[in-house]
């Protein structure tokens, strides 16, 4: 059980309180509550259900940025074997936001390449709270391109709010590097599965998220900026987020309505981060699957069927 | 009189703001880098740069093309096409008829079949004053036409870039634009075309972030601004001032980003020279 809470599990945690309370006092006393702690229960569930069942966009971000929500990092532990991690763009640096390497994925080798926030305030600072300078962005397109050379297939997890911007990130070309990845992963003759696991924000995210088959996990969020940019450049008013969150259309469900993702990938009640194990699992099984269904097309038609994904996004009254 | 000779002369007072006052709408401009007062006419003759300290002013589209290519040679494509309203926001319809009124465009980019000095192109201009030349639907959708315009005729392709970024309003859809027009620019490289990116003020977010950034030659205006976040934005994110030139032409030529900034006045020639070298002389046994 998760220790950090969400202000909208409020009362689902007095009632679990309020059972632990009576079961105690029950023990203690040894006095026979089962009927109280039975109907008790029962509201406990059906309060989950009513809560983690009606999610609204902003409680769903929320899960989505839970500092215990599993990372990359968590999913390459829980579902590769032999992780050897890679580093640097061989031009500048190492950028510590994007983590890449190479694994075996139920046996065959693979690149994983992912976004890091890292869970605490140290390591969210060390990670620069998972958003890439230009170095993250070459990084991991120098390991796609390796990953082609090599024929292995590339796992990408998309968790970041956005690419960094800074001075140094200006300087050495953060735009470039984006424009760069989107230009290049188009014609990679590999497969090539993205997996939204967290917060999809901007350029940043989509810098590692094109690809063949894009998965995207239930509460997860993936926009063109965060919510916070959004009302901060339409409403002038960065404190509108939650007001912005609804409308911007940024859960998976509305991405899956606009055909930006192929696949929602159901997490444990209440959120990833409330059963990593099991979340792994599931998400696993979809990745194999993905994997699967891409690469038993030959190169060009999965290329063609790539392009084509992208091509037909775009709401347009005539022509 | 002698002693008229050694009089103060009187001097009439005349207050800025009376100046101004005096210069009828529209045949007077001030440049703002200079104070220079630059007579509309002449404004036209030097296709809006002043002539005394160079500076570019903002060009639309319609006049750009006008600037760029051999006159009559333009036809224009999919001139008609309008954006839906993805993310249903009630304002935006309103926002987009409003810019329409008053750019006399219908969306952020004009594209078209043109020839520049005798050589056939295609040729796509975006407008900053539409939407703030902001991406979403149309513009991803007409700049990947344009790009397979150019591959299906055989023809070198030229962006003239000016745009806020990906269009907010359009949300993920908008963002997806960048893919979309990346993935087009990978098949105009696999069919060895040339792509001009050809950068003006201002430049910046989603649209630096794909096709603006992605010509085999990129070429800028003086002065522009160019870059990837907003500066108001990184100034609030690393609260302190940006350094004097910051994401400008030549800061980004400085870093190693474009390959030249070329004044307006020689654009044209500038191009048709490129076009020149790509068309003439090519080898196949590469």
């Amino acid at each position: 059980m998760s220790s950090q809470l969400l202000d909208f599990e409020k009362p689902l945690i007095e009632l679990e309180a309020k059972i632990e309370e009576l079961k105690k006092f029950s023990k203690e006393k040894g006095i026979d509550l089962a009927d109280e702690i039975k109907t008790l229960q029962t509201k406990s569930e059906t309060l989950k259900k009513n809560i983690y069942g009606n999610l609204t966009p902003w409680q769903r971000i929320s899960i989505a940025r839970h500092p215990e929500r599993p990372g990359v990092i968590d999913y390459i532990k829980m579902l590769f074997e032999g992780f050897m991690e890679m580093h640097g763009d061989r031009y500048y640096g190492d950028d510590p936001a994007v983590v890449g390497g190479i694994a075996r994925f139920n046996g065959q080798p693979v690149t994983v390449i992912g976004h890091v926030k890292g869970k605490n305030t140290k390591e969210n600072l060390a990670r620069n709270f998972g958003m890439p300078h230009p170095e993250g962005n070459r990084k991991a397109l120098r390991l796609m391109e390796q990953a082609e050379k090599f024929g292995r297939p590339v796992f990408s997890f998309v968790d970041t709010p956005g690419a960094y911007c800074g001075i140094g990130a200006e300087e050495r070309g953060q735009a470039q590097t984006i424009a760069a990845s989107l230009t290049r992963m188009m014609t990679l003759r590999v497969p090539v599965i993205p997996t939204i696991i967290g917060e999809g924000g901007s350029g940043g995210a989509l810098a590692i998220a094109v690809g063949d088959y894009i998965l995207m996990l239930e509460n997860a969020v993936y926009s063109i900026s965060t919510p916070e940019t959004f009302a901060s450049i339409l409403l002038k008013d960065s404190t509108k987020a939650q007001e912005v969150a609804g409308a911007m259309k940024m859960t998976a469900r509305d991405l899956e309505g606009f055909g930006v993702i192929d696949e929602i990938i159901a997490e444990p009640l209440g959120g990833a981060h409330k059963n990593a194990p099991e979340m792994a699992k599931t998400l696993g099984k979809s990745l194999q699957k993905a994997l699967n269904s891409v690469k038993k097309l030959p190169p060009e038609k999965m290329l063609e069927k790539r392009y084509e994904k992208f091509r037909g996004i775009g709401q347009l009254i005539s022509g | 009189m002698l002693k008229d000779l050694f009089r103060k002369p009187k001097y009439v007072t005349v207050h800025a703001d009376t100046v101004r006052k005096d210069i009828p709408e529209g045949l007077w401009q001030k440049c703002p880098t200079c104070n220079e007062i630059l007579y509309s006419k002449e404004l036209e003759k030097t296709m809006k740069t002043c002539g005394k300290c160079g500076y570019h002013f903002r060009m639309g589209a319609r006049e750009r093309i006008n600037a760029t290519i051999d006159e009559g040679s333009f036809s224009e494509l999919d001139a008609d096409l309008v954006s839906a309203n993805p993310l249903g926001f009630a304002d935006y319809p309103v926002k987009i008829a409003k810019s329409q009124e008053a750019t006399k465009l219908k969306d952020a980019i004009v594209t078209g079949e043109a020839v520049i000095d005798g050589k056939p192109v295609v040729i796509g201009v975006m407008d900053a004053g539409f939407v703030m030349g902001s991406m979403g639907s149309v513009v991803g959708e007409k700049v990947t036409r344009a790009v397979e315009k150019a591959i299906a005729k055989g023809v070198p392709l030229i962006i003239f870039s000016a745009s806020g970024g990906a269009r907010m309003q359009e949300g993920i859809i908008s963002l997806m634009q960048m893919a979309k027009t990346c993935g087009a620019l990978a098949k105009l490289n696999e069919a060895r075309l040339l792509y001009i990116s050809v950068v003006t003020d201002p430049t910046t977010g989603g649209v630096t972030a794909s096709f603006a950034t992605m010509g085999d030659i990129i070429v800028a205006e003086p002065g522009a601004l160019i870059g990837f976040t907003g500066q108001r934005v990184i100034e609030q994110t690393i609260r302190q001032k940006l350094p004097e030139g910051f994401q400008t032409s030549e800061f980004l030529l400085d870093h190693g980003f474009i390959d030249m900034v070329v004044p307006r006045m020689q654009m044209k020639n500038t191009l048709a020279a490129l076009l020149d070298l790509h068309t003439n002389g090519g080898t196949d046994n590469v």
